[in-house]
């Protein structure tokens, strides 16, 4: 597994393809890419600042990869997320998936998004036209966390 | 005993403080999250707003999350912050 918290840019075609050549038992990579938006709640965004805590972050991560691991069977995962200051379109987030079959690895991608999202310790404040504000928590997060504590089963209902 | 401190995100900008080293009484002690954050509301009315308030504040002791009722230790890292938005 592998977890990196940095404020550079990171080449997704690069990295999936790492994760995908490095077994040639993998039959399937499933990847997702978070990117600054240039509206939220209805206000223009012009630019996105991230802060972590670092130590606490990386663990968290490494923390969550390990639950995917022992719920899915599956491969390798990767994570990468950005911090500092990123302007609209930039991308923040990077997770992919390796296994043998397309199934557990969406599953797994999923997991690892919902927990990374409602866990590990990073916070967004935007830049408006009526100044800076701190992006709140919503709780669709914390539901679509909580679909996977509800049950043990591999895809929750 | 003595903990470190953090905040982060808005408490850090609103307390002005992002790390500190804090001496906690042992006569006083057990002492626990809510204990440390009743402590710390006493420093003003932004500490008890921000730790005591509306606001949801997350704690963790040693980078792990925990409840208000978790003990806290001699040399302890404790850290103070709003629910993440990460991702």
């Amino acid at each position: 597994m592998t977890v990196r918290v940095q404020t550079e840019d990171f080449d997704a075609g690069f990295e999936i393809d790492q994760l995908r050549r490095a077994r040639r038992d993998v039959g399937a990579v499933v990847s997702f890419i978070g990117q600054v938006r240039d509206i939220n709640e209805g206000d223009e965004v012009s630019q996105l600042t991230l802060e972590h805590y670092p130590g606490m972050t990386e663990k968290s991560l490494d923390a969550i990869i390990s639950q995917a691991k022992t719920r899915w069977n599956i491969m390798d995962v990767l994570i990468i997320h950005r911090v500092g200051t990123l302007q609209p379109c930039d991308q923040i987030v990077l997770v992919a998936v390796s296994g043998g079959h397309r199934g557990e690895a969406f599953a797994a991608c999923a997991f690892v998004m919902d927990y990374l999202k409602t866990e590990a310790p990073f916070w967004k404040k935007e830049l408006t036209q009526s100044g800076e504000r701190w992006v709140e928590a919503k709780t669709s997060d914390d539901e679509a966390r909580e679909r996977w504590d509800k049950t043990q089963e591999k895809t929750p209902k | 005993m003595k903990i470190k401190l953090f905040y982060f995100a808005r408490l850090k900008e609103s307390l002005k403080y992002s790390t500190e080293d804090l001496e906690l009484s042992e006569a006083d002690g057990p002492w626990t999250i809510l204990k440390l954050k009743a402590l710390l509301s006493k420093r003003g009315d932004v500490w008890g707003q921000m730790l005591m308030g509306k606001l949801k504040v997350r704690a963790a002791i040693n980078h792990e999350l925990v409840h208000d009722n978790a003990a806290i230790a001699d040399g302890d890292e404790v850290a103070f912050f709003p629910p993440v938005t990460g991702g």
